[in-house]
């Protein structure tokens, strides 16, 4: 079985979002989705002397939309089967199976399922798998100005980039398998941190 | 553990989302106990969609006003945008300079811009009082007659000089669509036949520090191009932020990445915020209180002279003024600049870090450090961005980062730079010609509001008046084509507000643009404008360092309602003026292109033809060259390549601004000095005024907005929220926690916006996204989160031009997160 992988270089990332509204624009979604989100990760403290400060603050961006993982927590818990595994390893959610119930969206560990209220079920990043058997990149991928993105066999990116997959804000890879590689920011902290936290809640 | 950690993404849900999940698993948990009949493998699923073959792909452009200039591969079916890519032609491989020009987040979301609800549709009349935004429909003969019958009474009763052309970026880098410069669009070629119009110099981007760096440099400075960082062995940055301010992925965010890739050097940044620039690059961050850049760089001057870091025989051979040896023979006894640093100056004060660190907050430490590190570190790129100028003393200040580069010898090498902003290379192209506008009579282009009030009162040495003495009359007519600087770009709103709703005094404001702004509801007339996609231009002028492109941006889909393109608008009050002939001169809209390029292919003849360019969407070239290194030929010989200053050489000391200071009048605590020195603005860090506004505003470059376009997108707002940057040390005295709406106010104005509670600034600034659309309630507040209800009409010093990031307010929370 084929598998394909993201590589996210988040030493590069600068938090524009072209990668979410790319994908956004592409799948035709509203505010409710946002199939590829951009964590900012922000942490640090000021300490005040005579007027003047000293501060070890730190910031980094992380991109994260499905992660097409080895082990699926979505797959794990859809009881009507729509969420699924492809052939060529791309998780994607059937919608005309979908009942909407939600379990995917609080099992993954990603937050990749989303509701759609329109629709009435569940909605997901499918990793443009008909782009991708085309010979073409994700949307996203291809959007990205500072080339922060990369598609590929996961093994070759491995290959590549190596093989790390975490990173705090995300969770331990070891919960999902996910099939991302991801290049850490000079700030970057270790999963599990509790130095810093999500500052962007409400834009993810 | 695992659960604590999957908590923390999660803690990333909105309100809505969590109401949905909420609601959805419990659904769940009915449907679970019973059978599910529909149950079904994944094998038997047929997800496999057919691509759509009737969908044809149309070149356009994001023509906006960032800096970049994107071009947009529309996919359009029946007649209908699709979905919008980015360029993908070419290898992107960066190394071979062939660069794929990939457009940012709100270029991608053009689709959105094209079939906003806020669009439109056809021409209208104010019925309301400005503002309230109540129009009637009109005929475009209507909306035709209002406007002639208008310009015809101003001339007659006032002349040419009560009619003024707003600034506006609306629509920028084209050929015939461009609204930038106004002296350069259609709408002076068609004032230009009847005329003329009172003319503007400045911008809200730059106004202060084109005049500051003029007298400095000669003329526009420049600095060397992003690409040359890969020479460098450091990067230093003042208020330069091109992650936040030049986002195309073929413009200079991505130049600055690829080149420190190959140079692998320390970047410095020096921001009261922690910029998405300071996240990419991940070096070092240097807080810096708003207003005070000048007195750190006179500390790290100091620590220079001290150690014997700076570069004399550079400072001898290309300046003037740097000490008494090269000081101007109009000048007094000690007024060169080292003097300034050492104390022996006419404020008798030693520059020491120990001086500058209370003003500016930055350690004495770090100054020292980061003197020595400059000092002794070359080539050293030293630039600054348009912030710090933005400011009550930007012109100034300005001059004080040039400073840095003179005092090291960095000016005009490879690795190098001047102080000033980066540039860029382009490829000529020949413009529309807009003739020459017989009134020369030109106005600071910030005091257009007073030009409404005040006109005949204003006068060269007061109020920066050019090409004449004083004004005549004052404006009557404003012509306001793609801008949202009739109310939203414009500082002090509340001020304009009030200006604008004397009928008696402005007469008539024409606005002609895509979207109903909060300009457009200022309107007298409004008229509907194509956008890029219903009409074909060249377009270009996107910063792109040493590889740059044109695009001819195609038309894409129909003209949507009643709009029109400006040429055809144009053109019809041409006729009715009496002048068709000389505007048109016989030209259709794509006439006009295929003209204008058959010029620039005189300059060039390497470039393709009109078909091919037309079909190929975009051309690209290299630097021939290399990357731009501004004043290098300077450097090489400065007496044949003298710059454009009095005395030829690069003026630390100006005497043409000695003179300006003894002879123009000046607000109380406004300085004009012949030197870069550190003076401290009205509404400052040390203002008396902090005692009622603690808090220094600052404004910065939204992600979802290039300026105030876009600021109508859904999905844009929703990804790059509106909020006030405020840290943690502040929001907690007042009680606000991250998300929580709170009231920003001063004695100007207030606006209601949510609270970032973030590290990410400094302590004592708060920091708002500039070009929030205004949306005043019935008692005035803006619940909108537009900054310009808080900022200052009163202007800079020298430039007169928009201080709008020296601002005092106070900050109180509204409602809990």
């Amino acid at each position: 079985m084929k598998q394909y992988g993201f590589f996210i270089d988040s030493s590069k990332c600068t938090g524009c979002k072209t990668c979410q509204l790319a994908c956004k624009d592409f799948k035709n979604y509203g505010v409710e989705q946002n199939f590829r989100r951009v964590y900012e990760y922000t942490g640090g403290s000021w300490t005040e002397d005579k007027g003047t400060y000293r501060q070890d603050v730190f910031a980094y961006y992380t991109s994260i939309a499905c992660n097409h993982c080895d082990e699926p927590a979505c797959v794990k818990v859809c009881p009507s089967g729509a969420m699924h595994k492809r052939e060529d390893g791309f998780v994607i959610v059937a919608e005309d199976v979908c009942i909407g119930c939600g379990q995917c969206a609080n099992a993954c560990p990603y937050r990749a399922p989303q509701y759609n209220a329109e629709k009435g079920h569940m909605t997901k990043c499918d990793g443009c798998y008909e782009r991708v058997a085309e010979g073409l990149q994700p949307v996203c991928v291809g959007s990205c100005p500072l080339r922060a993105l990369e598609f590929g066999p996961i093994d070759e990116l491995r290959e590549k980039y190596g093989t790390n997959a975490d990173v705090a804000p995300l969770p331990p890879s070891s919960i999902t398998k996910p099939n991302i590689v991801i290049k850490l920011n000079g700030n970057a902290r270790p999963t599990g941190d509790t130095s810093g936290s999500i500052a962007n809640p409400r834009e993810v | 553990m695992a659960s604590k950690i999957v908590q923390m993404l999660k803690h990333g849900m909105t309100r809505r989302n969590f109401l949905q999940t909420t609601s959805a698993t419990g659904l769940a948990a009915a449907v679970s106990s019973i059978p599910l009949p529909f149950k079904v493998s994944a094998a038997n699923i047929n997800t496999d969609k057919k691509p759509l073959n009737k969908e044809k792909v149309v070149w356009s452009a994001c023509t906006v006003n960032c800096g970049s200039r994107c071009p947009l591969l529309m996919h359009v079916v029946d007649g209908e945008i699709k979905w919008v890519d980015a360029d993908n032609t070419g290898s992107d491989d960066y190394s071979k300079k062939d660069v794929q020009v990939r457009a940012c987040l709100r270029g991608r979301s053009m689709r959105r811009r094209v079939y906003n609800p806020d669009r439109l549709k056809y021409p209208m009349k104010r019925v309301g009082k400005r503002g309230q935004g109540k129009f009637k429909r009109i005929s475009w003969d209507e909306a035709y007659d209002e406007i002639a019958n208008s310009i015809t009474k101003i001339r007659k009763d006032y002349g040419n000089e009560a009619i003024y052309l707003n600034y506006g970026t609306g629509t920028l880098g084209g050929t015939v669509t461009k609204s930038w410069p106004p002296g350069k669009t259609l709408i002076a070629r068609l004032m230009n036949l009847n005329g003329g119009y009172l003319n503007h110099y400045g911008d809200y981007s730059t106004a202060q520090i084109s005049v500051g760096l003029n007298y400095t440099y000669g003329g526009w400075a420049y600095g060397n191009s992003f690409s040359d960082t890969e020479n460098s062995k450091l990067i230093v940055q003042f208020g330069n932020n091109p992650a936040e301010t030049r986002m195309s992925g073929g413009g200079l965010i991505h130049h600055l990445r690829e080149s420190v890739n190959k140079s692998n050097v320390k970047m410095i940044n020096i921001d009261p915020r922690y910029t998405d620039t300071t996240v990419g690059f991940s070096d070092q961050w240097i807080p810096i209180k708003p207003g005070t850049d000048a007195a750190f760089i006179a500390a790290m001057a100091h620590v220079m002279i001290n150690e014997n870091l700076v570069d004399q025989p550079f400072l001898d051979k290309y300046c003037v003024g740097y000490d008494d040896k090269t000081l101007p023979v109009s000048a007094p006894k000690n007024s060169d600049y080292k003097s300034y640093i050492l104390g022996a100056g006419k404020d008798g004060i030693e520059k020491t870090p120990l001086w500058a660190s209370t003003i500016t907050g930055i350690p004495v430490d770090i100054i020292v450090k980061t003197a020595r590190e400059i000092g002794s570190t070359k080539p050293c790129a030293i630039y600054q961005g348009w912030g710090l100028q933005r400011t009550a003393t930007g012109e100034i200040a300005s001059r004080a980062v040039a400073m840095l580069a003179l005092l090291t010898g960095n000016l005009g090498i490879n690795g190098g730079g001047s102080g000033a902003r980066e540039s860029d290379y382009s490829i000529p192209f020949v413009r529309f010609p807009t003739l020459d506008n017989p009134i020369k009579a030109s106005i600071p282009m910030f005091l257009w509001t007073d030009a409404i009030v005040r006109g005949p009162e204003m006068t060269a040495i007061a109020d920066g008046i050019q090409g004449k003495d004083k004004l005549e009359v004052p404006i009557k007519f404003v012509w306001n084509y793609a801008s949202n600087c009739l109310i939203n770009q414009h500082s002090d709103i509340n001020r304009t507000h009030k200006i604008l709703q004397d009928e008696n005094a402005c007469e008539m404001i024409v606005v002609i643009d895509n979207h109903l702004t909060s300009s457009a509801k200022y309107a007298d007339i409004v008229l509907p404008d194509l956008t890029t996609s219903e009409q074909a231009d060249f377009c270009m002028d996107g910063k792109a360092a040493n590889m740059p492109y044109f695009i001819y941006a195609d038309k894409v889909i129909e003209p949507q309602f009643e709009s029109r393109s400006i040429y055809q608008i144009c053109s019809d009050l041409a006729k009715r003026l009496g002048v068709e002939e000389q505007f048109t001169e016989g030209r259709t809209q794509e006439e006009w292109l295929r003209h204008l390029y058959a010029e620039t292919r005189k300059i060039d003849a390497s470039l393709p033809d009109f078909e091919t360019v037309r079909k190929q969407g975009i051309v690209k070239r290299v630097d021939p060259n290399g990357h731009f290194v501004a004043y290098q030929a300077f450097r090489e010989d400065p007496i044949k390549n003298p710059l454009k200053t009095a005395s030829g050489k690069v003026e630390i000391y100006s005497a043409a601004l000695a003179k300006i200071a003894s002879e123009w009048v000046l607000a109380e605590g406004d300085v004009i000095d012949p030197l870069p020195i550190y003076t401290t603005p009205f509404e400052g860090w040390d203002s008396p005024m902090r005692k009622q506004f603690p808090l220094q505003l600052t404004g910065f470059h939204h992600k979802g907005r290039c300026h105030s376009t876009y600021g109508n997108v859904d999905v844009l707002k929703q990804a790059a929220q509106q909020e006030m940057w405020i840290n943690p040390v502040d929001a907690e005295s007042r009680g606000i926690s991250n998300g929580a709406q709170i009231r920003i106010f001063n004695e100007r104005g207030e606006v209601l916006i949510n609270a970032k509670v973030t590290p990410r600034i400094m302590p004592g600034v708060v920091a708002v996204g500039e070009g929030a659309w205004y949306t005043p309630d019935a008692k005035g507040v803006d619940r909108n989160g537009s900054m310009n209800v808080l900022t200052t009409q009163r202007p800079s010093p020298l430039a007169k031009g928009n201080p709008q990031h020296t601002n005092l307010v106070d900050v109180q929370l509204v409602t809990r997160a």
